[in-house]
């Protein structure tokens, strides 16, 4: 099983992530698709780590993990205020900027 | 996991680590595709987590055993839970409108995905990576001690860095949840006058009690009878209303209902946003969480 396969993965899931970024319209989803974004990202980081059998990469998946659970933390917060303002976790409905 | 340290301490190219890699690809790259497709936000929660499990498997194939737990902890346990959390107070039937806002938008997208396939793909074809190198020192048994030198040796300095953002996101998470009460807190003098001025002193009927079943989605009997509509939960009876007419009533954006019962009477009567909205909005009174609406079931 060479590194090169679990890149790949990587890059199909990262695919698969920011696509659902583009389509979907759920304020939640986004953020899902978002974390399988960052998922992709830590898999390739895993990969290249055991590809040149040093850890360096491992450390840097756990900051990613560490930043990533920081960023849900004060997104899912802007989700519920978005929420409570405007009765709606759609980000069409987030377009107060527009006018 | 002691399986996975050994097939990533061992030789790359054994045959488990490939069987576990190719059903874990599979498995993730569906539920991704799933997610991305599935119109229900909770499905898409679900099919996350089932992404996140097989990713925390294939750490423990590539020798990652330590982060094999932290994705289970950090992400399955708590991100995902969170995800839920907030799931449930936005309101669990919200779905997706299927309907485009912006003309072409899906096609781009999938023009646009295509296109970062191909150039990562590209990329990757053409950078060569060879086979793995022999397993270091900090692969197998060692991989915590190893991230653990690392961590507290090398990357120090982001180590107490990280320390400071995850006071900053408490820190501001609380900022941003935090809701200034414009209204003084209702007495229990108030509460009780209200609930006499509304018409319905008494507590709400129970669902399914005397009825045929004794379920939560079963309206109770009256003494005539006849079902007792104020007995089914609202988000229920919405939820029946739509399966009945097969996906076809549109759900008010965000599920109403849940949000009210939720929030307590000082959010009722806040503006217009949650009356006249569906089926629950209409009639959600100044009771916030006392009120049920009449006319859920037809």
């Amino acid at each position: 099983m060479s590194p090169s396969h679990f890149v790949a993965l990587a890059v199909i899931l990262f695919v698969i992530g920011a696509v659902g970024v583009l389509v979907r319209r759920n304020a939640l989803v986004i953020f899902m698709c978002v974390e399988l974004m960052l998922n992709a990202v830590n898999l390739a980081f895993v990969a290249f780590a055991r590809l040149h059998a040093n850890l360096d990469g491992q450390v840097i998946a756990f900051f990613v993990m560490v930043v990533a659970a920081a960023e849900v933390v004060v997104g899912l917060a802007i989700i519920m205020a978005m929420f409570r303002a405007r009765r709606s976790a759609s980000v069409d409905d987030a377009n107060l900027l527009k006018y | 996991m002691t399986a996975g340290q050994l097939l990533a301490a061992g030789q790359s190219t054994s045959a488990g680590a490939s069987v576990a890699f190719w059903v874990l690809a599979v498995i993730s790259v569906s539920a991704g595709l799933g997610m991305v497709l599935a119109r229900r936000a909770v499905y898409c929660a679900v099919l996350l987590a089932v992404v996140m499990l097989s990713l925390a498997i294939l750490y423990a194939v590539a020798g990652a055993p330590f982060l094999a737990f932290v994705q289970i902890i950090v992400y399955t346990g708590a991100v995902l839970m969170l995800f839920l959390f907030v799931l449930m107070i936005v309101g669990v039937a919200s779905k997706d409108s299927m309907r485009e806002t912006i003309a072409g938008q899906r096609l781009a997208a999938g023009v646009a995905g295509i296109a970062l396939l191909v150039l990562l793909g590209l990329i990757v074809g053409h950078a060569a990576i060879g086979p793995a190198a022999p397993a270091g020192t900090g692969y197998g048994a060692n991989n915590v001690r190893g991230l653990a030198i690392l961590v507290f040796t090398k990357y120090v300095f982001p180590f107490e860095v990280t320390a400071a953002l995850l006071i900053t996101a408490a820190l501001g998470a609380m900022v941003l949840a935090h809701r200034e009460r414009t209204t003084p807190k209702p007495t229990q003098r108030e509460l009780a006058h209200q609930r006499v001025a509304g018409g319905r002193p008494s507590p709400l009927p129970g669902p399914g009690v005397y009825a045929r079943h004794n379920a939560v989605d079963f309206p109770a009997l009256l003494p005539d009878g006849s079902p007792s509509e104020l007995s089914v939960s609202p988000i229920i009876a919405a939820r029946e209303q739509e399966m009945r007419a097969g996906g076809a009533v549109p759900l008010p954006p965000g599920g109403d209902a849940a949000n009210g019962a939720a929030s307590g009477p000082e959010d009722a009567g806040r503006g217009p946003e949650g009356a006249g909205r569906g089926p629950e909005g209409a009639g959600r009174g100044p009771g916030g969480a006392g009120s049920e609406p009449e006319e859920v079931r037809p």
